[in-house]
């Protein structure tokens, strides 16, 4: 019986260490299970209950944002949302841009603004006042008066 | 019709096997392949680039809760308008569809038979988001355009 030996060119390139691609293809697949169940709990409380988005103003934001449940809630929809949305648009440019610059640049463009905005947001959750000095009462929700 | 051919090799004894004939050409217009599969990869990829821009602005408009009471308000009456209103309706209804079609390419990745029923999956998709989509839009309408 021959054995063919099998189609390997001396120059095929070995594998080693972790496949970043493959985590890549999973964090898809296993923030998008989580995404369904937070952005679907986002748009609900924003958008259906209550008065939707009619009721949205700074008071009802602040109400939300000084409850660590929201919190929590928030800066896991701002992580996951915003990788998963960055990563899939560096599938997009993997596909459609051939240019090698070009790719580079909107690799670089992708990573760079999603960095600023992750950082900008969670700051955004945990620096913020939900009753800033010197506001108009008006503006601010009703629990600031009884501090 | 099927083709016969004599089963090749030592067991003469096993069955022939039998060959499909191929199969008729498909008219499916100039799209490529052009059914379920195409159509859910297309309108992913589409959903998902809208919902990407949209998050880039929503992070921001968000973040004005940090400058003051009155930035974010005068941004977030905006979300108020009529024109707005059913732009967010047809945001829901992309997330609402890029949420449903994920959870059917996981299926299609881990499910053992999901491949097989990966069509019905398809339509099954479209019947959820119908339903979301029936359940989403009065209430949603009312707010923006009601009293």
């Amino acid at each position: 019986m021959t054995t063919i030996d099998a189609p390997r060119s001396s120059a095929a390139r070995t594998r080693s260490g972790m496949n970043l691609e493959k985590w890549g293809w999973m964090y898809m697949r296993a923030s998008g299970v989580v995404l369904v169940v937070l952005i679907f709990g986002h748009l609900f409380v924003n958008l259906v209950a209550g008065d939707g988005v009619s009721q949205i103003d700074f008071a009802f934001v602040a109400g939300k944002l000084s409850d660590p449940f929201w919190q929590v809630w928030d800066t896991l929809l701002l992580w996951l949302a915003l990788i998963h949305g960055a990563n899939g648009m560096r599938t997009l440019v993997n596909d459609y841009v051939t240019k090698p610059k070009v790719r580079s640049a909107l690799h670089f463009a992708l990573a760079s603004s999603t960095a600023v905005l992750l950082i900008l947001g969670t700051l955004v959750i945990y620096t913020f006042d939900p009753c800033p000095a010197g506001a108009d009462p008006e503006l601010i929700a009703s629990f600031c008066s009884t501090l | 019709m099927p083709a016969k051919v004599a089963g090749a090799g030592a067991s003469s004894s096993s069955a022939p096997l039998t060959v499909p004939a191929p199969r008729p050409p498909v008219i499916a217009g100039t799209l490529y392949r052009g059914h379920e599969g195409m159509w859910s990869w297309v309108l992913h990829r589409i959903t998902g680039v809208a919902i990407y821009f949209f998050l880039l602005v929503h992070i921001l408009d968000t973040a004005l809760v940090r400058v003051s009471p009155e930035a974010y308000n005068v941004v977030i009456e905006s979300y108020k308008t009529p024109i707005m209103g059913l732009g967010e309706l047809a945001l829901v209804g992309a997330i609402g569809f890029h949420a449903l079609n994920g959870l059917r390419i996981i299926l299609v990745d881990f499910w053992s038979v999901g491949t097989r029923h990966q069509r019905a999956l398809f339509w099954g998709v479209l019947g959820l988001w119908a339903v979301l989509m029936i359940g989403f839009a009065p209430r949603h309408l009312i707010h923006v355009f009601g009293g």
